[in-house]
């Protein structure tokens, strides 16, 4: 993944002020679908009871694998548990799995990142080389490492899913910070005297910054995938639960003859990464505007 | 005027002709009658251009100069068909050779682009692919058009490149963009223009951001393509570059023409008043003392209420202090390669209070390391700066900040210097260093006042750098600078970048300022009009060695060394001001 913030380009005008676009424009289509969803998403985890038609958990062996219906809007799986309402619970899990790793991995990232571009020579030299080397790993197998020494649980995965997407930020970061205190404006703080904290403070990182709320909306998404996928690999969350992942996993052995148990929450999982993906577009955009 | 360079001296039979020059064809005519040209946003059409008409004989230059966003450039893409999708381009006529090209197709439009009308934009650097090499990239407009076998492009190439005076053209074709300097980039990018012997070309502040010489040389290279028969069109914002060239010129304003005629009359002889302010905007040797923009309401008006800064110096002050002084200044580059290069050479000054020390050269010159220098923004290797008397170069930084705010620098491009997130306001009051223990209500008061000192409206205070003009860029750039009510101000490059009639308002307030607060300049700049016109002594620099040194008269009217007559040499004509 590769964030690049254009430079504003500054076009040379008359004296006469240019005059300013309309502020107030209605927003894409695109965006209020996305944010809409987002807003599903979030009521399901806070109150997934709002949402469900049925009991998640309650067995129902006379309706199992039953078709998306009126009745079942997603289907039900072989133990007669209704999709939907699972789906809705599952959503919990899923995205604080998808939040917590999201955290984990800008707060390492952070870290790692701010030493690599600020740091003396031979400490920033160190710790580029190690999230070189990290880097080399696929994020995945980097994941399933991981995984393997601590063993599967949630919490497994959000460290798991944290630690292995943090190489790849770290190194954004350190670009835009090294980019930030390269620039003229920080040259100009230089020369009015101000002092190397209030600069750090001021300047390097809210500019260096910026640009990481845009990533944290695409990680999200890019986490709860992860995540997803190491729980179809059975190395997440145990079956009983209605987390995504494990529902594809449960639903694999069905697919000849319930093709709704993979395809559905295989489709929610992607409804979620790209309502967050185009929040996220939007959100850089609007930052590269030079907006407020 | 006397050109230096190899670009004419090309004897005219290695000159590649395409068409036989023999019987000399009456082509490339056109002329345009109440061109307008206007935007569709958001369902209504903003007219850029009204009622412009001109007509281009063969053989001829016809330049169109106004300020940015006069709709010049404007005008001349839509006489080759680029002004967009949202344009709505209406006109009772435009005729290339009698064939109407309001109506051309898409398709008529590329057979007519580069074959019959050549395009030169203004900056090298982005209009060429900054991967391909650049003889790849003439060869495409050849093959683009069916021109020859790939061997006969290659030789069409090397032919024109050395046609618009490339040395080594076999070695140059095959560089990138990245790997030429901005002259012989300038040079590759007209040389694909001419690649198919166009009959028109059009250039679009073709030498704008160029060295002077460097200038020179690209317009005695359009003089030389005008003189085969091809005719130009010229665009600028600056009169004193087309007076050479143009046998005819459209000054536009807002989109208006607001006179057009032949060249001599309107640089002779102009009839309307901003064309005499665009001509009296240009500075020199001769405008020292003289204000070069008509007194504007933004102009800075003398301060009632000034702050307690220094008396101002009158011109025979009794004890010239020095505020700024520089003893063998050295600064080595060490290249990825290892090679070491010498940046600044020994260079050594003394700037005294209340005057302005111009130093002029080309890029990489070294004239900006040593403005770095004497700003203690990069290190010396030898040598030493002393400001107001005191250590200033030798101290840690720590030290160095509490004296910071005696010296401030301009740069030639405030966007970059400015912090995206600040308004114009936000970053005034922080540049306010001498502030502390002063309330919000105060401080906003003094930014307020610096902005009425710059000519700036107090509304502008509340935009963001990226919504206002190049002007309004400087001009908070400037009211920063002075904010911490500094000694010295070290102005690199800060009007270079901007449109001759701006660079006229803002040299108007600098001189203003520097005699209400007694301020120093170390003004740094390529042109040697704008160093003349401000400085009172002038440092020419040469690849980091000063060559000449002397008071702008003696500099310019008495150059002793070589580099500094060729500089000279190399200034546009000047068309005669008029009071």
């Amino acid at each position: 993944m590769t964030t690049s913030v254009t430079p504003a380009t500054g076009t040379k005008s008359a004296e006469t002020p240019t005059p300013r676009p309309p502020r107030r424009t209605p927003p894409p289509t695109g965006l209020i679908v996305a944010a809409g969803t987002l807003l599903l998403f979030v009521t399901a985890m806070i109150a997934p009871g709002l949402l469900a038609t049925h009991d998640p958990y309650a067995l129902n062996l006379a309706d199992a694998l039953h078709a998306p219906s009126f009745d079942y809007w997603f289907g039900t799986d072989e133990a007669g548990r209704d999709l939907y309402s699972r789906v809705v619970y599952g959503t919990r899990e899923s995205l604080v799995i998808g939040l917590g790793a999201t955290a984990l991995s800008l707060t390492l990232a952070l870290a790692l990142g701010s030493v690599a571009a600020l740091g003396g020579r031979f400490v920033a030299g160190t710790v580029n080389r190690v999230i070189e080397v990290l880097l080399a790993f696929p994020t995945l197998l980097f994941a399933l490492l991981l995984v393997a020494i601590t063993g599967p649980s949630a919490l497994s995965q959000v460290f798991a899913v944290g630690v292995g997407s943090a190489p790849g930020y770290a190194r954004i970061i350190r670009g835009q910070i090294l980019s930030a205190r390269n620039s003229g404006y920080v040259e100009a703080a230089v020369a009015l005297g101000h002092g190397n904290g209030r600069i750090l403070r001021q300047h390097i990182v809210p500019n260096a910054v910026r640009p990481l709320v845009a990533i944290i909306t695409l990680s999200v998404g890019q986490s709860i995938v992860w995540a997803s996928s190491l729980s179809f690999l059975g190395l997440g969350v145990a079956p009983p639960s209605p987390e995504w992942g494990a529902l594809l996993d449960a639903g694999r052995v069905y697919i000849t003859q319930a093709w709704w148990l993979t395809v559905i929450p295989g489709l929610v999982i992607v409804a979620l990464a790209l309502a967050a993906t185009t929040l996220g577009k939007h959100i850089q955009n609007s930052l590269e505007k030079g907006e407020k | 005027m006397t050109y230096t360079i190899g670009a004419v001296q090309a004897p005219p039979e290695t000159i590649p002709a395409v068409r036989p020059a023999a019987p000399p064809l009456k082509r490339g005519r056109l002329s345009v009658t109440n061109l307008t040209v206007g935007f569709r946003r958001r369902g209504a059409v903003h007219q850029v251009v009204q009622n412009v008409s001109f007509s281009l004989e063969p053989g001829q230059c016809v330049a169109i100069v106004g300020e940015s966003g006069s709709g010049k450039s404007v005008t001349a893409r839509s006489i080759v068909g680029l002004t967009g999708r949202n344009a709505v381009v209406e006109a009772d006529a435009i005729l290339l050779d009698g064939e109407d090209l309001r109506t051309a197709t898409d398709r008529q439009w590329r057979r007519i682009r580069g074959r019959r009308i050549g395009f030169i934009l203004q900056d090298a650097l982005v209009s060429l692919d900054p991967l391909r090499p650049v003889g790849k990239e003439i060869a495409e407009a050849l093959a683009l058009h069916g021109w020859g076998n790939r061997r006969e492009r290659a030789a069409k190439v090397i032919d024109l490149l050395r046609a618009v005076g490339v040395p080594s053209p076999q070695n140059r074709a095959r560089q990138r963009p990245d790997e030429l300097s901005g002259g012989l980039r300038q040079r590759a990018l007209i040389a694909s223009a001419l690649a198919l012997d166009p009959e028109i070309i059009i250039a679009d502040e073709p030498t704008t951001a160029l060295d002077v010489t460097v200038q020179a040389q690209v317009l005695a290279l359009l003089a030389d393509t005008k003189k085969r028969g091809v005719s130009v069109i010229l665009i600028s914002h600056d009169l004193s570059v087309v007076a050479h060239l143009a046998d005819h010129i459209v000054v536009m304003q807002g989109g208006r023409v607001v006179e057009s005629g032949s060249a001599d009359q309107v640089l002779n002889n102009p009839g309307h008043a901003y064309t005499r302010s665009l001509i009296n905007a240009v500075p020199g040797e001769d405008t020292r003392g003289k204000r070069l923009s008509a007194p504007t309401p933004t102009s800075a008006a003398p301060n009632p209420a000034a702050p307690a800064t220094p008396q101002p110096v009158a011109d025979d002050g009794p004890v010239l202090q020095a505020v700024l002084q520089a003893v063998d200044l050295v600064k080595r580059f060490t290249t990825p390669d290892g090679t070491v290069t010498t940046a600044v050479d020994n260079v050594s000054f003394t700037l005294e209070r209340g005057t302005t020390l111009g130093i002029v050269g080309e890029s990489g010159s070294g004239k900006s390391t040593t403005a770095r220098l004497a700003l203690a923004l990069s290190s010396l290797d030898s040598g030493s700066v002393t400001l107001l008397g005191q250590e200033w170069s030798s101290l840690p930084e720590a030290r160095r900040r509490t004296l910071r705010r005696e010296i401030s620098v301009v740069y030639q491009d405030p966007l970059s210097s400015f912090d995206p997130r600040w308004n114009a306001e936000r970053i005034l009051l922080d540049s306010l260093t001498d502030a502390a223990g002063q309330s919000t209500a105060q401080k906003k008061a003094r930014v307020a006042e610096l902005a009425r000192q710059v000519g700036l409206p107090l509304e502008i205070l509340q935009r963001f750098p990226l919504n206002l003009s190049g002007g309004q860029r400087q001009r908070i750039a400037i009211a920063r600078a002075l904010a911490p009510n500094p000694s010295v101000i070290v102005l690199d490059e800060a009007v270079s970048a901007l449109d001759v009639s701006i660079q006229a308002q803002i040299l108007d307030l600098l001189v203003d300022l520097q005699k209400q607060r007694g301020l120093s300049y170390l003004f740094i700049s390529h042109d040697l009009g704008v160093i003349s016109h401000l400085s009172d002594q002038v440092l020419v620099m040469k690849d980091g060695v000063v060559v000449e040194r002397g008071t702008p008269d003696a500099i310019f009217n008495r150059p002793a060394h070589p580099y500094t007559r060729e500089l000279i040499s190399s200034l546009p004509d000047h068309p005669r001001r008029t009071p």
